[in-house]
């Protein structure tokens, strides 16, 4: 067992019940060399233990003839990170759960008579249980509060830095000179209330990041590079150098850009265009790293790799569009922006005004701090958080993701949007017009051979006859051409599937998607596919206008092909654009005041959907647009953008009500707190009922995506 | 007050017992996958295969 092992994650999104997992883990269990394997459900990851000779395309494959996609993660030191930070809330949340309840405990012994001695020893325990919660589970609180400080600014976490400090150490004061009144339990319950809120955003910013990764994934983490006078070797892709030969085998992404050498094949570019359309390349074609080898074996001579692939520039030119957004502030930091000083001046302003007034500094300073605590903003920590999490909860089960903490209030804001075409407002991938001239023989060696190959047109289909509930006819001698199509031997005749010139039919036009099939000495059949609309887009696009959001198609596609749709919808639209002039024209909207929802799926909408004030992509999308999205909605259905949008504004409807019922609560409670009438009893009891209000208020959103 | 005197410290590592627990759990990886744990308990293990699980700290 001792010898040397390493750990490979792969993420498989094919992973789904309790099936899956026992196969995976006792059937990697049976490959040689591996040690163990242990899948994570939720993360849809499989963290492969194993021996340094086994490679990640090794591992691959074992996961393929297990019936999972599997693709290779890196796994990055932030996203670790991410995760240090979000157990490090959970900890800190905990501690601060259980001193809460316990220093409540002996709290309400205090309030409900006890005095004398055991008033005394209560005191001192809870003193005992709230110094090192303060202390450790404030923390996150006092280093955000120091950060905005040592910059010259203010932000939510001052207020509550300084009124829990103060609380705590009057508190102590008082219970070592044998006062009356401790603060310990709102100091404590106040930490606690805080981080519960803390700890939902953060957890919701985490599942945001999982989808994240994408990108890197995309490009293939590495790939088989020929050795000069040796034998071919895996190679990491920061390893790989321009110059080098690349073998891709077919089902293989490219892991690097580059030339084609020698062999014919065909290539998926979805990432780049987000056109499923295959495109055949032969020796001399360029390649792009991210794109799929389809059908033959290439080797690639590399030109370039890592940061200077198209992709990577295609990254960062998003990187670029996506600062203005970065720059946005969330509506709670917007409001502790004027809370913070107003909080801090009044409660300076009781403090000497008690002074003025004869008071002692003891009793002023009582007061101050009873103004601090009843004025933290507990429930404003806690309204937006709670509120969002519980929308984008019901969005997903609605199958809407929202990726981002501020998506729904930035969704929330928009008031244009614009579409993209191609597998936004279509499927984005072909479907099989008709099948009616193929007699049910013919049916079942079609589907038969076309299950066979990995081609686009193909596996639209088999995906289509199946439905019919065909059964596939026995082939044999079943070879793929590259580049060409499909060939096999079915009841002693040749069959063949594949591009219609190579069957010997004549192509009806250039941009219509269609492949031949053949039976020998039967007549050959041109079989047309064609990508339609998505179920509801009408529908949906109603509900958007009727929203007040008036969409716009921005498409890269052909005039007569965009107008189709656009008349279709009874929308507006702009055609031949490239994705710098998509990205121009929401950047155009920008400055006129508008707020852009932008929403497509491929690579060249990309720079777009990072430019728009708020983006969705569908799951179909490449993984570019995905990551480049905010929010990503599954199914074929468009109805998820209006719902989503719907939601946002509800969201931000019962945010501004519990930021108004967090106000009003301090309208009532400050007087009380001038007048030093607030004890800690009654300061326990105003937080903890605002905060139960709010959440209640946010409660209702779990109804939200109808 | 001689009943408080035994009674406080027991609930106080009551619930220290239970802090203890929650943070034993979460450095131990029991909320790693939530998902997978709830579906983990339809495996059916008694197979002919041995079974091939480990817990997260043997794998570490």
């Amino acid at each position: 067992m001792n010898a040397p092992v390493k750990h490979s994650e792969f993420s498989l999104p094919g992973v789904r019940c309790a099936a899956c997992i026992a196969k995976i883990e006792q059937g990697l269990g049976h490959v040689p060399g591996v040690v163990g394997a242990r899948v994570n459900l939720t993360a849809k990851r499989v963290d492969i233990e194993h021996e340094i000779g086994v490679d990640v395309p090794s591992l691959r494959k074992a996961l393929g003839s297990l019936g999972f996609d599997a693709e290779p993660v890196l796994v990055r030191d932030d996203d670790l990170a991410n995760r240090r930070e979000s157990r490090q809330l959970l900890k800190a949340l905990g501690v601060a759960g259980f001193a809460a309840m316990n220093i409540m405990l002996l709290s309400v012994s205090i309030w409900s008579g006890a005095d004398g001695a055991t008033r005394q020893l209560f005191h001192w325990l809870s003193a005992l249980i709230a110094m090192p919660t303060v202390a450790y589970a404030g923390q996150p609180f006092f280093r955000s509060a120091w950060g905005a400080l040592r910059h010259g600014h203010t932000n939510m976490d001052v207020p509550i830095s300084i009124g829990v400090l103060l609380a705590t150490a009057l508190s102590l004061f008082e219970t070592i000179t044998g006062g009356a009144h401790a603060y310990f339990d709102g100091a404590v319950s106040l930490i606690f209330f805080l981080l519960a809120g803390r700890f939902l955003d953060s957890a919701m910013r985490d599942r945001a990041r999982d989808g994240a990764g994408a990108l890197l994934r995309q490009t293939a983490p590495g790939g088989t590079v020929v050795q000069p006078g040796g034998p071919s070797q895996w190679l990491a892709a920061d390893a790989i150098l321009p110059g080098m030969q690349l073998l891709v085998s077919a089902g293989e992404r490219f892991a690097a850009d580059g030339i084609i050498e020698n062999g014919v094949s065909s290539v998926d570019r979805s990432l780049v265009t987000g056109e499923s359309r295959a495109e055949p390349v032969e020796p001399g074609a360029a390649v792009i790293a991210g794109s799929l080898n389809l059908t033959g074996p290439l080797t690639v001579l590399v030109t370039a790799t890592g940061p200077d692939t198209a992709i990577a520039g295609m990254a960062r030119l998003m990187e670029a569009a996506g600062q203005g957004r970065s720059r946005y502030v969330r509506i709670a930091d917007r409001a502790a922006r004027w809370y913070a000083p107003a909080v801090h001046s009044l409660a300076a302003a009781s403090f000497i005004g008690w002074m003025i007034a004869g008071a002692g500094w003891h009793e002023s300073l009582l007061i101050a701090v009873a103004v601090l605590i009843v004025t933290c903003p507990c429930a404003l920590g806690l309204a937006v958080p709670v509120a969002q999490v519980v929308a984008s909860g019901a969005l997903m089960r609605r199958g809407v993701l929202v990726k981002d903490g501020s998506a729904l209030e930035r969704l929330a804001e928009a008031d244009r949007a614009c579409f993209d075409k191609t597998g936004t407002l279509t499927l984005g991938r072909p479907e099989l017009a008709s099948a009616d001239d193929l007699d049910s023989t013919e049916r079942s060696v079609a589907l038969a051979l076309a299950r066979a190959s990995g081609h686009p047109l193909s596996r639209s289909l088999a995906r289509a006859l199946e439905q019919q509930g065909i059964e596939p006819a026995l082939v044999s001698d079943l070879s793929e051409l590259p580049g060409f199509g499909m060939e096999a031997r079915a009841a002693g005749a040749r069959v063949r599937l594949g591009r219609p010139d190579w069957i010997g039919i004549a192509r009806p036009g250039v941009e219509m998607l269609s492949c031949g099939f053949e039976v020998e000495g039967r007549k050959p059949h041109l079989l047309n596919f064609a990508d339609r609309l998505r179920p509801d887009a009408a529908e949906a696009l109603a509900r958007m206008s009727r929203m007040a959001m008036d969409p716009l198609i921005l498409s890269g596609d052909r005039r007569d092909a965009v107008m189709a749709v656009a008349a279709e919808l009874h929308v507006s639209a702009v055609v031949g654009m490239t994705p710098a002039e998509k990205l121009q024209a929401i950047e155009r909207l920008t400055p006129a005041g508008h707020k852009v929802l932008m929403v497509g799926d491929g690579l060249n909408d990309g720079p777009a959907l990072a430019a728009g004030h708020v983006s969705i992509a569908p799951s179909s999308a490449s993984d570019v647009g995905q990551n480049a999205a905010d929010i990503v909605f599954l199914g074929d259905s468009l109805l998820p953008v209006p719902i989503a949008v719907a939601a946002a504004h509800r969201t931000m409807r019962v945010v501004r009500q519990n930021f108004a019922m967090a106000i009003g609560y301090n309208v009532l409670a400050i007087p009380l707190a001038l007048l030093g009438m607030v004890t800690p009893l009654i300061a326990a009891i105003a937080m903890s009922t605002s905060s139960i209000i709010v959440v209640a208020n946010a409660l209702r959103l779990t109804r939200c995506a109808r | 007050m001689s009943g408080i005197g035994l009674l406080i410290p027991i609930a106080l590592l009551l619930g220290l017992s239970g802090l203890a627990a929650f943070m034993w759990s979460l450095s131990h990886g029991q909320f790693d996958d939530l998902e997978g744990a709830g579906e983990r308990i339809l495996i059916d293990d008694e197979g002919d295969t041995p079974p091939q699980h480990r817990t997260q700290a043997k794998v570490r």
